[in-house]
């Protein structure tokens, strides 16, 4: 298994990951010994096998669907990097 | 009792201590925050230290105690992995991204914690959102090993091992993915508990895998981590993955006897790569408990143990990827703000808000989850997920515990595995099972060993039981350091 650099910006984009030129070269190496380990997995026979997401055998839980207090706005944007008045503020999504 | 000997009572001294009025929980605060003052200088366990909000919880507690309104945590000064949410107290995750972030609520257990009166010195130190088994991954420097400076306490609850092995603390809570509480408590010498997934409510953990995590005590005794165990569990409704399962009271059935107890020894976990003197640590340890009336079966398997680190690397960074995509720069924490886009913000933002593990997780994992890849990694990795299920199923069939070392190696020296990431990931291969199949797994100290350079270093000894059997974990740990003297032992700082 060896991933190429392009695979690697590609994946970082996916993720909206800066990398450093330095970054890709090293995570290509790492990455690629790190999936090799993983083909071991290959080998084991899992015809059938349903797959577990998580160990309890819970599903769907739910409440009553009744009101109350949620946190206040002025705790919400208190760690706020920028704001504008009751606003989050952040750069346009869409640009010319 | 002298101040300057407060450091070394357990938990449970301290706490009876305290309701028969014969020490104050200012005293044992006061006490605690001088010897962080002088110690943690060197040990660095600790990211914030809360001193002035730590003398006033005190105070509140003492009048508990005046009151006869005290429980078993009254008036303890406790210290709280940096993972877990506090309202008004900086909570950094270990991570550069979230160094300006205060929590505008408390986690559950912290809540629990606050109505039993503890006492919280500060938050401590870990592996950034968690990653790592030797604490160097934090933002704000490396934790050291009390037993022996120059290495590594284990991980991620790094500054929660230490803390409590130097007697800064009673109790620390940390949380546990893939081995984060057991392998830094065997590695610096004190107990650490990993409760059933479900057992404890993750609402206030900061999510890093939300099908491994788990929260739980790092103490001086068994009978300590039972106490804060009985303290944090229960169901919540803020959880959507916490049981309705009742907690039992453990601390005070404790006794020495382990007559009746099966106890299975699964040959996997003594496999190539754990080092001799751990493997015979485990061994008599072993025989100890065989020799406290527990019958020992050594012909088990649990034949894809192997298999454990690769379901892990590939469960674990998947869902880590998706949880660590909260981090924009938008809501909360560090924020990059000199880009030409938002995309370009967004992205500097993480690119110097993560630290190297934490970007090498979140690429693996969405290269895991990534179209074209899904099935041959992802789904693969939770087939094999079953697979280790149903062979610990089928062991406690016939056992009540299971009894493995918990890391392959004592602690090793800083910066010795930092190049290598798939060795570091090996560390893990005794304490992700566990994580994989929900289980409960206990971690006690079982003797030393003698490194190259002289240095003696603990070892731990991990007990396995059944989702929501603690009881027999802490029967079997309970009884064991009744029966030997490791759990005496303090570090030498």
């Amino acid at each position: 298994m060896s991933l190429t650099p392009d695979e690697v910006r590609h994946i970082a984009r996916l993720a909206r990951l800066g990398l450093t030129e330095e970054d890709v070269e090293k995570f290509q190496h790492q990455l690629s010994g790190i999936l090799d380990y993983f083909q071991r997995l290959r080998d084991v026979d899992t015809e059938g096998v349903p797959p577990t997401a998580y160990p309890l055998p819970l599903h769907n839980v739910m409440r009553d669907d009744e009101e109350a207090p949620s946190a206040a706005q002025a705790d919400t944007l208190k760690n706020a990097p920028l704001r504008e008045g009751d606003y989050f503020r952040v750069r346009a999504v869409l640009e010319e | 009792m002298v101040a300057d000997e407060l450091h070394r009572l357990t938990m449970t001294e301290a706490g009876r201590l305290l309701r028969e009025r014969k020490v104050s929980s200012l005293e044992l605060t006061e006490a605690a925050l001088d010897r962080i003052a002088t110690l943690d200088p060197q040990v660095h366990a600790f990211i914030t230290v809360t001193a002035d909000q730590a003398l006033e919880q005190a105070r509140g507690a003492d009048e508990m105690l005046a009151r006869g309104a005290g429980t078993p945590l009254t008036g303890i000064p406790a210290a709280i992995k940096d993972v877990i949410s506090t309202q008004g107290v900086r909570t950094t995750c270990g991570s550069k991204i979230l160094e300006p972030f205060v929590p505008v609520y408390d986690a559950h257990v912290i809540t629990l914690l606050k109505e039993a009166g503890f006492v919280m010195l500060g938050k401590t130190n870990m592996d950034e959102f968690a990653m790592g088994s030797s604490g160097e991954n934090s933002a704000y420097g490396p934790t050291h090993n009390p037993w022996a400076l120059n290495r590594v306490p284990g991980g991620s609850s790094s500054g929660s091992a230490a803390a409590v092995a130097s007697g800064m603390a009673y109790f620390a809570l940390g949380s546990d993915t893939g081995g984060s509480i057991r392998q830094p408590a065997a590695l610096s010498g004190v107990v650490g508990l990993k409760p059933t997934y479900g057992r404890v409510s993750r609402f206030g953990l900061v999510a890093f895998a939300s099908s491994l995590d788990q929260i739980g005590p790092l103490t001086r005794s068994a009978r300590d981590a039972a106490l804060v165990f009985e303290a944090i569990s229960g169901h919540d409704q803020r959880d959507s993955t916490s049981a309705e399962v009742e907690v039992p009271s453990i601390a005070d059935t404790l006794d020495g006897d382990l007559r009746g107890m099966r106890i299975g020894v699964p040959r996997e976990y003594f496999a190539e790569g754990v080092d001799s003197q751990v493997a015979e640590a485990v061994e008599l340890a072993i025989g100890q408990m065989g020799a406290l009336g527990a019958q020992i079966d050594r012909d088990v398997s649990l034949p894809s143990t192997d298999l454990g680190v690769s379901v892990y690397y590939i469960i674990a960074p998947s869902e880590a990827s998706s949880n660590l995509a909260r981090y924009d720069g938008v809501k909360y924490g560090y924020s990059y703000q000199d880009g030409a886009s938002m995309w370009e913000n967004m992205e500097k933002t993480r690119e110097f808000g993560f630290g190297e593990e934490v970007k090498r997780r979140i690429m693996l994992g969405t290269y895991a989850l990534s179209a074209g890849y899904y099935d041959a990694y992802y789904k693969k990795a939770q087939q094999v997920r079953t697979l280790i299920r149903r062979e610990f199923d089928e062991a406690f069939q016939s056992h009540d515990v299971l009894v493995v070392p918990v890391s392959p190696t004592p602690a090793f020296k800083i910066g010795e595995k930092v190049n290598d990431p798939l060795a570091m990931y090996l560390n893990d291969v005794c304490t992700i099972p566990v994580n994989i199949a929900g289980l409960p797994g206990i971690s006690v100290p079982c003797g030393f060993a003698t490194a190259d350079d002289g240095a003696r270093l603990p070892i731990g000894v991990q007990v396995i039981a059944k989702p929501f059997d603690e009881a027999s974990l802490f029967r079997v740990a309970h009884a064991y350091e009744q029966a030997t003297p490791w759990h005496e032992e303090m570090a030498p700082v």
